[in-house]
């Protein structure tokens, strides 16, 4: 049953967007959740929507992996276009059933607001679904190293990161393990009160944090046994480069930047669209 | 208390690309008070298997039969089958969690709702099978040896008297001291309890030891079964798979080739000793 959650969501294909440099894809993504919020009229959401279904497209995922990110925030989805609905101040009376006023504003408010809202999370699914948690660490690590120079721990943050996720898998499996074999013993988790399902996480998690104290000194034994030793000078196994491919991504980022921008002024000269 | 396995077949992660058939149509018949060596390569199916047999996962397909009754039927007696079929697995030290070692073996049965006395009763007498003695009762079972970790958490299942016991690997990672005193514990219960066991294990000299019927799983399947004597001399099939006979059967194997007139079918040291004691009082002869 546990085997079924699954984090660090890559998935696995030979794509264009899979090969760029994780860095490049960092900043691209960091650009384009800055610019999704310039964008303010459908015609802008609509060139948004062309764009990123060609990177999805080009990304090879199916599109249902990248949509299943959306299901977990459905709830704030909704929340937010109902908060928008009922408070945007508008002109245009639409609606009006006793305190509650809905005016077109406010229905496009909350559509604009949703729309955003579901770009963001896929257009960051794009990343963690095209780039392996390693490689993402990895990026991050090279984009802090230049605040290293001012007491930023690049190296053990982008460490700590990578260790926590290649732990993740491994926890899941002990949890599994760990409460077959207290089932095995009669103990019972779904059923009982509030307070007896709350007990019965302790004979889970008693074994479970030990072993991952365990894991965690095991760990460190033998990294100092590699003689580890942490940033300073330390060589990588993959040297990561900027190719040429990330360039043209970065262009292809500057005409999408563009764009969103001339149709933010477009809107103003042209009412009609907004 | 026997149990039957009837077209067993279970795959994990079904319809993912992480689909893994690690049972494929298995049936067993395993009848009371026998002693089974279940043995096989890793990623054979084993752990899958007796995973199985006290309802922990369910089967994709096929069905586990107790004394002929589906344990799968009613739901509520889950529990029941899980106290009369006791499983042990793998490192089942890192399972402790109490603050004393009693009442850690006292979990299986109080979970079970047995009466006060009867727990006492249970513990105890589970303690004292696994040779841990009243002064380690009180003890935090972080404080023990591995060995002894190990001895109270397969008397953490043995306190829920079960009638089958299952064992999953009891003896990796021991001495061999500790491994002697866990394997005349279970055979000591199987012999005066008459309780069936299934002793999973990657050491031949273990299972040659002390099973009378051996399973081999191979790939989902069951590949083989029968007595020591007739699965031991299989030995090529046996390596195919990735296991071996035991080593003493490969010393007389050599011994056979170098022309001296001895057995093939000894699998135990004793049985060796025994074998070659008589030799040589035939050759001074």
């Amino acid at each position: 049953m546990i085997r079924d959650i699954t984090i660090g969501q890559y998935y696995p294909v030979a794509s264009p967007i899979h090969r760029l440099d994780a860095r490049v894809k960092l900043a691209i993504t960091f650009i384009y959740i800055v610019t999704l919020f310039f964008v303010d009229s459908f015609i802008g959401y609509f060139f948004v929507m062309l764009s990123l279904g060609a990177v999805i497209a080009s990304s090879k995922v199916p599109l249902r992996f990248m949509l299943r990110g959306i299901k977990s925030i459905m709830v704030i989805i909704v929340f937010t276009m109902i908060i928008n609905l009922f408070t945007t101040k508008g002109e245009t009376l639409l609606l009006e059933i006793g305190f509650l006023r809905i005016t077109w504003e406010g229905v496009a408010v909350a559509l604009k607001m949703s729309i955003r809202l579901v770009f963001l999370i896929v257009g960051s699914s794009v990343l963690t679904l095209t780039t392996t948690p390693i490689h993402l660490t990895d990026g991050i690590e090279s984009i802090l190293k230049p605040f290293s120079k001012i007491g930023v721990p690049s190296h053990e943050i982008a460490m700590m990161m990578t260790i926590a996720l290649r732990f993740i898998p491994t926890l899941l499996d002990e949890t599994d393990k760990i409460m077959k074999a207290q089932q095995a013993r009669g103990a019972d988790f779904d059923t009982g009160t509030l307070k007896e399902k709350a007990q019965s996480l302790i004979p889970i998690l008693v074994p479970l944090f030990i072993s991952a104290f365990r894991r965690a000194e095991e760990l460190a034994t033998a990294m100092e046994a590699r003689c580890y030793h942490g940033g300073e000078n330390r060589t990588r196994m993959h040297v990561v480069s900027i190719g040429r491919r990330d360039f043209v991504a970065f262009a292809v980022t500057a005409v999408y930047v563009c764009i969103i921008f001339l149709l933010r002024h477009a809107a103003e000269i042209v009412p009609f669209w907004i | 208390m026997s149990i039957t396995i009837n077209h067993l077949t279970h795959i994990y992660n079904p319809g993912t690309a992480f689909e893994k058939k690690a049972l494929d149509d298995v049936n067993l018949q395993i009848e009371t008070g026998e002693f089974i060596g279940l043995i096989g390569h890793t990623g054979s199916g084993k752990s899958t298997l007796i995973q199985h047999l006290n309802g922990l996962i369910l089967p994709t397909q096929g069905e586990i039969l107790l004394d002929g009754e589906n344990i799968h039927k009613d739901k509520m007696r889950l529990k029941e089958v899980r106290r009369r079929v006791g499983l042990a697995f793998q490192y089942p030290e890192y399972q402790l969690f109490e603050m004393t070692v009693y009442r850690d073996v006292a979990f299986g049965p109080t979970n079970m709702k047995l009466p006060a006395d009867q727990i006492h009763e249970n513990v105890i007498s589970a303690l004292q099978t696994v040779g841990l003695g009243e002064e380690v009762y009180e003890q935090s079972p972080f404080e023990l040896s591995g060995g002894q970790k190990r001895r109270a958490a397969i008397a953490g299942v043995l306190a829920m008297n079960p009638e089958i016991l299952i064992l999953d690997e009891p003896t990796a990672g021991l001495d061999p001291k500790g491994r002697d005193e866990i394997l005349d514990a279970i055979q000591n219960l199987h012999e005066k309890r008459k309780i069936t066991v299934i002793l999973v294990s990657h050491s031949m000299e273990d299972v040659a030891r002390l099973a009378e019927r051996i399973i081999v799983m191979h790939r989902g399947k069951v590949a083989m079964t029968g007595t020591p004597k007739e699965i031991f001399p299989r030995v090529e099939e046996l390596e195919q798979m990735g296991l071996a006979a035991p080593q003493i059967s490969y010393v007389f194997h050599q011994l056979q080739e170098r022309g001296y007139d001895l057995p093939a079918d000894v699998f135990t040291t004793e049985e060796a000793k025994e074998v070659l004691l008589q030799f040589l009082k035939q050759v001074k002869k």
